[in-house]
């Protein structure tokens, strides 16, 4: 069995992992970052697991819930409510990232429910493999939805995260019908994600939801590597260069043909 | 409105002014708030540069490659400057509009020994240039120094506390600065009503009691006096009669330039800033646009060419000074913005004509543009400011709601976080103690930890294997007590020296008597110093000691919080240092009455500081640079720029008057994906940190790969500017290691 099927193993333990106790979480860490995470500066909870193993994922840290630490959810609540002030003076609000934040639903709901209902913008960044697992509870309580969509080809889909393309789309129609404010993410791999079949796929698809305010191009980078180094693992694209401004503004360009916004 | 009626400025100078406190009184506050028209529109009304301009700009650019290979471009070695000493000096005579150089010509430097002999020799000596013999004779001989004077009254305890390092940068050997003079008036009044205004204050002493306090007064108003006189005779050399008020904005501009060119032709002070005089020179545009006198292009061609005067202030320094202070900063701070005290905004269409300068002319650390920031500013003014930030990283932010209830809407920054009430108070400059190395000295019962000499009183030095809080804690309250006493001795005398030496007549000639003083100390290396306690208190701290008992490293057992993640735990303790170092300095009578206040900012001499520091129990290693300013420690602060932000949004004002300063660097990714969205977040990011208390930031907007880059070929970014902690200097200026430190710094949110 080679490296990458033996990840891929380890991610699908993941999904059998017990769930931490009503009322906590499993998370790696916090921050504060400011236009990345959402509109304007967000309160990220990167919670810990993830089912799927992204060739170009940069925090390998999160991928096991056994590495992470566990939290109330009234523990983080204390935390953002450090941040509240500065928040709504400054704009912006709360997002759960991961790992998967799908993987803890009942964590990820109350937390979503509990910022949402007392006034903060409320994000959550997920690859929607377990979107099923979202109820239309917790959407409600989701101001905007980070999806990330990998790929438009179920094969390169399965060759980027090892996991399946169908559910993610399930969700996106989902999320499409519900109404939910959505911003697409898309990570730009030369050599991997960048076919312009597959590009635009995805363009043809993202047109077809109204529900998807801007499709986020992001180009591949390879900072996260002195991580995998420190964790003992291996990069798995340490040479694949980012991608060039030519292939970027072919990319956008392919969206704004569909019609699709895109930055 | 009433007005005196007859006056011949009525016709003339003053025509169509309003208001009557500033006629009958010299009071520009008063003028301003009578005159000026806020202005919350956007930046469109704004012109580029002109021809003439961008031909000035070129011309006296061209020079800087070659100032920046040698040092510095020229330098008289054989007049002391003062208010006339040098005949008028021009770039290109036809082309300028606002005139006026230090010497008779652009770059050359002056030599001002009376603030010390020492620092004029060995700064020359540094460019292979050597002191004309007279002038040497006349200042060792039959002329005494400030740095004289300081030496003979210091005593050998305070000598050992600055060689050790301390207590640092002291300006016992260059001129103290820090103080602005208000060169409005000059335009606004003429000068010979300030002399009448100045005769009249020195007749109010006529009847007083010959005290020395009174005898000094008298002397220093008759100085004042002289100085005033001689910038007549300076404006006359270049062929104009300032002792009447200034008629158009060109005038005003000019005679405010001339004002403030004495004072730099008469002091190499460390910090020489301009003040608050955007607004004021906006009542003279607008008046000169209403009558159809200029048109906007003019308009920002007159503040364009005034910048140029102002980018190209030169002192003559020691390689050493500039390593302390990083570059060649002369501090021509200049405050622009904020709300007046009656709700209407500060903010002018002359607010925004000077920062278009960055654009016009390109980024520069000079003039060390300064916005007064209040989440109430017009929001087109913030885009503004956001804007140019992102694209030049020349601008720092200042909390005026911190400001104007404590000092007035009249307010201004001199150095880089120091805000004085323009005309009405001055400040003695104090430079700072380093707080790193007194925790050092508790431990090691005031022995040097690099040299193991005995600096500070022999108490006994902590012993056991680990460090203990409460110990460490009760030794350090100690050891600061001894400082704090030997600190405000030290500064007594250097100021005492100054006024006695050094007067700084012009400047002082441009305030009001009596004026406030204030003795502003400060502490240097603050993260280092709360991270190395929080570490004693949350974690287990070891010590290793060398043959002679000194401890000499540490190792830490453990987790600590570190200042910087916006926890309480640690924060607290430097909340807790920067109280209790104000008290320990307020015990000790200062000067001349002066309040005393401090300040948390090092500039880059973090640097300098960190490598001469040892080993610190928070596991920083022996030479390591400290963190600038208020700032967390590099790489400490782990929840990104906003958590640190407000750590730092958390030291009391009140207790650190003389300014906390926050440098933050960001990349462009780091605050958004499109350049609207960047604008927007920081703007929020500068709206949230001020809201929250916060008193300064400094915004750097920046890759990784243009500094590494600048750091090869520096003659490619002649004009890349880095704001560090409380000004902006130019990268390619610094040492290489200071550029690695810079370059090592968090960047925040790169991943």
């Amino acid at each position: 069995m080679n490296t990458r099927q033996a990840e891929l193993r380890r991610a699908a333990i993941e999904l059998c992992h017990p769930p931490a106790p009503p009322g906590t979480g499993v998370i790696s860490s916090w921050d504060l970052s400011i236009g990345v995470d959402g509109p304007g500066t967000r309160f990220v909870v990167f919670t810990c697991g993830c089912p799927l193993r992204c060739l170009y994922c940069q925090n390998p840290e999160t991928w096991r819930m056994r590495d992470g630490h566990q939290v109330t959810v009234q523990e983080v609540m204390t935390e953002i409510d450090r941040y509240r002030r500065f928040i709504s003076v400054a704009g912006g609000g709360v997002t759960i990232s991961g790992g998967e934040p799908l993987l803890q639903p009942g964590f990820t709901a109350e937390l979503l429910h509990r910022c949402h209902d007392s006034g903060l913008h409320t994000a959550l960044d997920t690859s929607g493999l377990l979107g099923d697992r979202a109820d239309d509870t917790m959407l409600a309580d989701t101001d905007l939805v980070l999806l990330d969509i990998k790929s438009s080809d179920p094969a390169t889909y399965r060759k980027v995260t090892g996991g399946p393309l169908e559910p993610t789309l399930r969700f996106a129609r989902r999320l499409a019908t519900l109404g939910r404010p959505t911003w697409i993410r898309f990570v730009l791999v030369p050599g991997l994600t960048d076919a312009e079949e597959n590009v635009d796929g995805l363009a043809r698809f993202v047109a077809e939801l109204g529900n998807v305010e801007h499709v986020d191009v992001l180009p591949f980078h390879r900072m996260a590597a002195d991580k995998y180094r420190k964790l003992g693992l291996a990069f798995p694209l340490t040479d694949v260069a980012p991608p060039d401004q030519d292939l970027l503004d072919r990319v956008h360009a392919q969206f704004h043909a569909h019609g699709v916004a895109s930055t | 409105m009433t007005t005196t009626t007859g006056h011949p400025t009525e016709l003339g100078a003053w025509r169509g002014f309003s208001g009557t406190a500033w006629r009958s009184a010299v009071d520009v506050r008063a003028f301003i708030q009578a005159n000026y028209t806020p202005y919350e529109g956007g930046a469109e009304f704004l012109a580029g540069p002109t021809e003439r301009t961008a031909a000035v700009w070129a011309k006296v650019s061209a020079m800087f490659p070659e100032e920046r290979r040698r040092g510095i471009y020229d330098v008289d070695t054989a007049t002391p400057s003062s208010i006339t000493s040098h005949r008028p000096g021009y770039i290109d005579a036809d082309r300028e509009l606002i005139f006026g150089l230090q010497t008779d010509a652009p770059l050359k430097r002056a030599i001002m020994p009376a603030g010390g002999l020492r620092m004029v020799e060995s700064g020359l000596a540094a460019y292979g240039r050597t002191l004309d013999p007279l002038v040497r004779k006349i200042f060792t001989k039959y002329r005494k120094t400030h740095n004289d004077g300081v030496f003979d009254a210091y005593t050998s305890e305070i000598r050992r506390a600055r060689r050790a390092g301390v207590i640092t940068g002291l300006p016992d050997s260059y001129g103290r600065g820090r103080i602005i003079g208000d060169y409005r008036r000059v335009a606004l009044y003429g000068v010979d009503r300030l002399i009448e205004a100045k005769r009249a204050e020195l007749r109010s002493l006529e009847g007083a009691f010959a005290t020395d306090a009174v005898i000094r007064d008298r002397e220093e108003l008759a100085e004042q006096l002289r100085a005033l006189a001689e910038l007549k005779q300076l404006a006359a050399s270049y062929g104009y009669d300032i002792s009447h008020p200034a008629t158009t904005a060109r005038e005003a501009i000019q005679w405010l330039y001339f004002a403030y060119l004495a004072a730099i032709k008469e002091q190499n002070g460390a910090a020489m800033s301009l003040g608050r005089t955007s607004t004021f020179v906006d009542v003279y545009l607008q008046r000169d646009l209403a009558e159809g006198l200029i048109t906007e292009e003019r308009a920002q061609e007159l503040i364009d060419d005034f910048v140029i005067k102002l980018r190209i202030v030169r002192f003559l320094r020691t390689p050493e000074y500039d390593q302390l202070f990083s570059g060649d900063p002369t501090w021509v701070t200049e405050s622009i913005g904020g709300m007046g005290s009656d709700g209407r905004t500060l903010v002018t269409r002359t607010s925004y004509r000077y920062l278009q300068t960055l654009r016009n002319l390109g980024p520069a650390p000079e003039p060390n543009l300064t916005v007064f920031w209040s989440p109430r500013l017009p929001q087109p003014f913030k885009r503004f400011c956001a804007a140019l930030s992102i694209e030049t990283s020349s601008i720092q932010y200042e909390s005026d709601d911190l400001m104007r209830p404590r000092f007035g809407d009249d307010t201004a920054i001199a150095c880089c976080v120091s805000a004085a009430p323009v005309g009405r108070q001055m400040q003695f400059f104090g430079a700072r103690v380093n707080l790193a190395k007194t925790l050092l000295y508790a431990i090691n019962g005031g022995r040097d930890e690099v040299t193991g000499e005995q600096i500070g009183p022999p108490y006994p030095a902590l012993t056991g294997d680990h460090l203990d809080y409460e110990q460490v804690s009760a030794a350090l309250g100690r050891m600061m007590d001894w400082l704090a006493a030997t600190y405000v001795n030290a500064l007594n005398v250097i100021h005492y020296m100054h006024d006695k030496y050094a007067y700084e007549r012009i400047e002082m000639a441009l305030h009001d008597y009596p004026v406030k003083r204030t003795l502003a100390c400060g502490i240097a290396g603050l993260s280092v110093t709360a991270d190395s306690l929080s570490a004693i208190k949350h974690a287990r701290v070891n010590v290793i000691r060398d043959e002679s008992g000194l401890a000499v490293d540490y190792t830490v057992d453990g987790d600590y919080p570190a200042y910087g993640n916006n926890d309480d735990r640690a924060d607290a303790i430097a909340v807790d240092l920067v109280r209790a170092f104000m008290t320990k300095i307020r015990r000790h009578p200062a000067y001349r009455d002066a309040e005393h206040t401090q300040s948390v900012l090092t500039i880059t001499s973090n640097v300098v500081y960190g490598k001469h520091t040892g080993n610190t129990p928070d596991g920083r290693r022996a030479g390591e640079p400290f963190a600038p300013g208020a700032n967390p420690s590099n790489g400490r602060d782990r929840h990104g720029l906003v958590a640190s932000a407000l750590s730092v949004a958390k030291l009391p004002y009140d207790q650190a008057l003389d300014g906390i300063s926050l440098t933050n660097t960001a990349t462009p990714d780091g605050l958004g994906r499109t350049p609207a969205e960047r604008v927007d977040n920081l703007l929020g990011v500068l709206d949230g940190y001020f809201d929250a208390a916060g008193f300064h930031m400094n915004v750097n907007v920046l890759t990784r790969a243009v500094l590494l880059d600048a750091m090869e070929h520096p003659d490619r970014y002649p004009h890349l500017t880095i704001r560090v902690s409380g000004y902006a200097v130019n990268f390619v200026r610094l040492t290489p290691e200071q550029q690695r430190d810079v370059i090592n710094r968090t960047f925040h949110g790169s991943l």
